[in-house]
């Protein structure tokens, strides 16, 4: 279990996360939504420890974050930013093989070949695996950084913002695959996203920011909810359901 | 073609090319010439090593393949160190005993700058690359005039003689400071090998290399400690050349095309050891001396780092 | 600041430039000079000061011109690849005509600095991103390709040692009858003056320049052939002074804003102050030494630039 306690961090003067605590739940799927600005993806650096924080404690697995050896660490939890501009040129199998770091200091023994190997067809990335990096689409290289995280085999994968210039189909796809790593494999995601909608319709808990403070936090089904919707947008969507989803129409 | 191959390759011809450069236009008195010769090729040989081992290390830590150390001007900072602790202890001091003592001493200056430089540019989120690059040019064109700016003040009256006797150049290779640098490069190696694993995860970049488990930080600071040492030997051997890094680090990525930094470094040794070896040999026989190979390397470097300019700001 | 300031500051400073150097003249001597002391005083000090005055001024407003055409506060005739394409020229000269009359000398120093500045433009005309920093950063690196050209021809030619004379700017061989060719710059800047608004709406871009009536092309010539004859005559009787073109301006426009015409004097009156206060600093330091004035305005000038540059960012 990830638990945040009190976090606070600031840029210069200016407080973006504000004392947060959440508790994250194994084996689901958690979004983090909100506004622009609202200190979601600042928390998600935070916990992943890609970024400092001031005040506060992050507990993963019973023990803080500053706490754990950097190594130990990534064989528990796994990151992937917006941006994955490379400088080097890399093919999608190297990639991956990337994954397996952690535990081979870059010496790929048998048994990390045999984890890439199924990064790859949990990805569905045969073809593609000798394919260089900047031949691919967008959401192909979405897929071949997800499965680089696969292959790093943690507990939690985090996400910022992973639908981000993927058209629908792309985006549903990715989806889609988070879903079966918390079923099949039983991972812990949590992740940032930017449409309330993918969050309505695969997470099982919402975290809602807002100026750098939580102001709700819950089951997906009670978080989804004309006042609430209200309070994290300062807009009023009307909710449908179709099929037993809740569908937010934001657009008028 | 693997990288192993094209190592080898690259290796003969290095030795082919140390070969003709000691071995041609042998007069009657070898006995003389001969380890003359030989003291300048090493002293050649270990510039170009720590020029592209600083360079390839440099690239991989900052994250790009436009800065070098040399371009941010550090070699200039190095001078400039120089000039001022003979500055400050007088030039009449320029014994055996003392130049060893002002080198180890412009080291660690060197090594405390380049944390100090890292924290101050390199530290900041979403630094515009360019911005790195022109403030790094202009920071090299201020350490040289403060630099030239001590040594008209040490001896108005013979500048240049001061500024001939005191700093090397390819023409006048500074032996004395050999070993001192043998010895540093060497221990300096022997350190970064513990970290030498790290360098293609970090070549993914800074979010990627601590998601893998890498203590980025304290890794990157090591790291720089290392290539301020190199750069220093570098400088002190046959003084700053410029574009030599970008150029063999450039040329090592487009050669061998991988991403292995073993590989890559070694290659990049290789050509910065072809290139400076070669070049010397050119100049000295072809040219007959009337030009210095530094000019050369800085004409095709610049031509090179203009293209790379061009072509990075069109991606 | 009030443009009286700059003006008591350039008297008060030239009157000090005036009796500072190796053979002592003191102020109230100057009714009862020696023949000697008259003689120094007509062919030295005052051609020094004058070359002063003239080249501080002009590079300053060449610099001004530039950045007004290329709407680029880093553009300068150090960061442009002019100065050296001047330098290249003279090593030319002085290979072509084996000895060369300085109006030979000074022309070809024109030639190639109005080359070599076209060549920059025509490079950024074909350079889609016009980042602010990245212009001047291809500029210099343009000088230094022209700079090492030069230095391998001065090595074939055994000419080294006068075309690094060229590199660092230097007042003290400055003497009657070596530096009237500076006067050339004069006229130039009253041509610059009343060209001034056309020079800013040239820069605001060849579309917007025609739709006003104005004939784009020609104006940017005009202000390029301005430059580069102020810059080949500079860098032929004093030598390279650099980032001067680059600084001047910047810090007139801090305190004054962007209006051409009015920052025309300004910029040659601060110029003028500039170059004339590190010409006294760079006597004074070592005397009865001194230290050349490319030295002393390298140093000031690019510690100047990077504090500009670092400002700039902290408002960006």
């Amino acid at each position: 279990m990830i638990k945040i306690k009190n976090l606070t961090k600031k840029f210069g003067e200016k407080p973006v996360v504000k004392d947060v605590s959440v508790h994250i739940q194994k084996g689901k799927i958690t979004s983090f939504i909100g506004p622009n600005g609202a200190g979601k993806s600042t928390l998600l650096s935070a916990v992943s420890r890609l970024i400092k924080h001031d005040i506060g404690e992050i507990f993963i697995e019973d023990k803080e974050i500053k706490k754990w050896k950097n190594n130990d660490l990534s064989k528990k939890i796994a990151i992937l930013r917006q941006s994955n501009f490379l400088n080097v040129r890399l093919t999608v199998r190297e990639l991956i093989s990337f994954g397996r770091f952690p535990y081979s200091q870059g010496r790929l023994t048998e048994e990390d070949w045999q984890h890439v190997e199924e990064a790859i067809e949990f990805m569905d990335l045969h073809d593609l695996q000798d394919s260089f990096l900047d031949e691919l689409s967008g959401g192909q290289r979405q897929r071949a950084f997800i499965a680089m995280v696969i292959a790093q085999d943690t507990e939690y994968i985090l996400l910022d913002e992973p639908l981000n210039n993927l058209d629908m189909k792309h985006a549903v796809q990715i989806m889609k695959i988070l879903r079966r790593l918390v079923d099949e494999l039983g991972k812990t995601v949590i992740i940032v996203l930017h449409d309330i909608n993918f969050a309505s319709f695969y997470s099982d808990y919402i975290v809602a920011l807002k100026d750098g403070k939580i102001i709700k936090q819950g089951p997906t089904d009670e978080i989804i909810d004309q006042v609430n919707l209200k309070e994290i947008y300062d807009m009023d969507i009307p909710i449908r359901t179709i099929d037993q989803c809740k569908v937010c129409v934001y657009f008028a | 073609m693997r990288s192993r191959t094209k190592l080898i390759i690259l290796f003969v011809i290095a030795l082919i090319l140390i070969g003709l450069f000691l071995l041609t236009d042998l007069s009657f008195n070898w006995d003389y010439v001969l380890p003359r010769r030989t003291m300048k090729i090493l002293a050649i040989i270990l510039t170009g090593c720590a020029i592209a081992f600083s360079t390839v290390v440099f690239q991989t830590i900052t994250n790009n393949r436009i800065l070098t150390p040399s371009i941010i001007g550090l070699d200039s900072l190095y001078l400039l160190i120089q000039t001022f602790i003979i500055f400050a202890f007088g030039s009449a001091h320029m014994t055996l005993m003392n130049q060893h003592v002002n080198f180890i001493i412009s080291v660690i200056l060197m090594v405390i700058f380049a944390l100090l430089l890292y924290h101050f540019l390199f530290k900041r989120e979403g630094q515009n690359i360019y911005f790195l690059l022109l403030i790094g040019i202009i920071f090299g064109t201020f350490f040289n005039s403060l630099a030239e700016f001590m040594q008209v003040l040490i001896d108005p009256n013979e500048f240049q003689v001061v500024q001939d006797r005191m700093f090397a150049s390819f023409n006048n290779v500074n032996t004395d400071l050999f070993n001192i640098s043998l010895i540093l490069m060497v221990l300096a190696a022997l350190y970064f090998l513990r970290f030498a694993k790290y360098l293609d995860v970090m070549a993914l970049g800074k979010d990627h290399a601590i998601n893998l488990g890498v203590n980025y930080d304290s890794v990157v600071k090591q790291m720089l400690v290392v290539v301020a040492i190199m750069i220093s030997v570098a400088t002190v051997l046959v003084g700053p050349i410029t574009f030599l890094g970008l150029l063999v680090a450039n040329v090592a990525y487009q050669f061998l095309k991988t991403y292995r930094h073993r590989d890559l470094i070694l290659g990049a040794m290789l050509i910065s050891v072809i290139a400076l070896v070669g070049g010397q040999f050119i100049v000295e026989r072809v040219f007959t001396f009337t030009t210095t190979i530094s000019v050369i390397i800085n004409f095709i470097g610049g031509v090179y780092f203009i293209y790379l300019l061009l072509r990075e700001s069109r991606a | 600041m009030k443009l009286r300031y700059l003006v008591i500051a350039l008297i008060v400073l030239s009157i000090v430039s005036l009796f500072i150097g190796a053979s002592s003249i003191r102020i109230f001597d100057i009714f009862s000079m020696t023949e000697l002391q008259t003689q120094i005083f007509i062919q030295s000090r005052i051609p020094r000061l004058i070359s002063i005055v003239i080249a501080g001024a002009s590079m300053a407003i060449a610099g001004l011109i530039m950045q007004q055409l290329t709407r680029n506060k880093f553009v300068s005739p150090t960061t442009a690849g002019t100065m050296d394409s001047a330098r290249l020229g003279i090593l030319v000269s002085l290979l072509i005509f084996t000895s060369a009359s300085p109006m030979q000398q000074a022309l070809t120093a024109f030639v190639f600095a109005l080359l070599g500045t076209f060549v920059f433009m025509k490079i950024l005309d074909n350079i889609k991103f016009k980042d602010a920093i990245f212009i001047p950063l291809v500029g210099i690196m343009f000088g230094n390709i022209i700079g090492s050209i030069t230095t391998f021809f001065a090595y074939r030619h055994d000419l080294i040692q006068s075309i690094t004379a060229w590199l660092q700017g230097d007042f003290s061989m400055i003497m009657s009858g070596r530096y009237e060719l500076l006067y050339l710059s004069v006229p130039i800047l009253f041509i610059a003056y009343f060209f001034a608004n056309k020079f800013t709406i040239a820069g605001m871009g060849e579309e917007f320049a025609i739709n006003l009536g104005l004939n784009h092309k020609q104006v940017v010539n005009i202000g390029l052939i301005i430059v580069a004859l102020v810059t080949a005559v500079v860098v032929l009787t004093v030598g390279v002074i650099p980032f001067l073109g680059l600084i001047i301006p910047n810090i007139v426009s801090i305190y004054q804003g962007d209006n051409l015409k009015k920052n025309l004097p300004h910029t040659a009156l601060l110029g003028a102050v500039f170059v004339l206060f590190c010409d006294i600093l760079g006597r004074v330091v070592i005397y009865p030494y001194e230290i050349p004035i490319g030295l002393t305005v390298g140093v000031i000038g690019s510690g100047v630039f990077i504090y500009l540059l670092l400002r700039r960012r902290q408002y960006a």
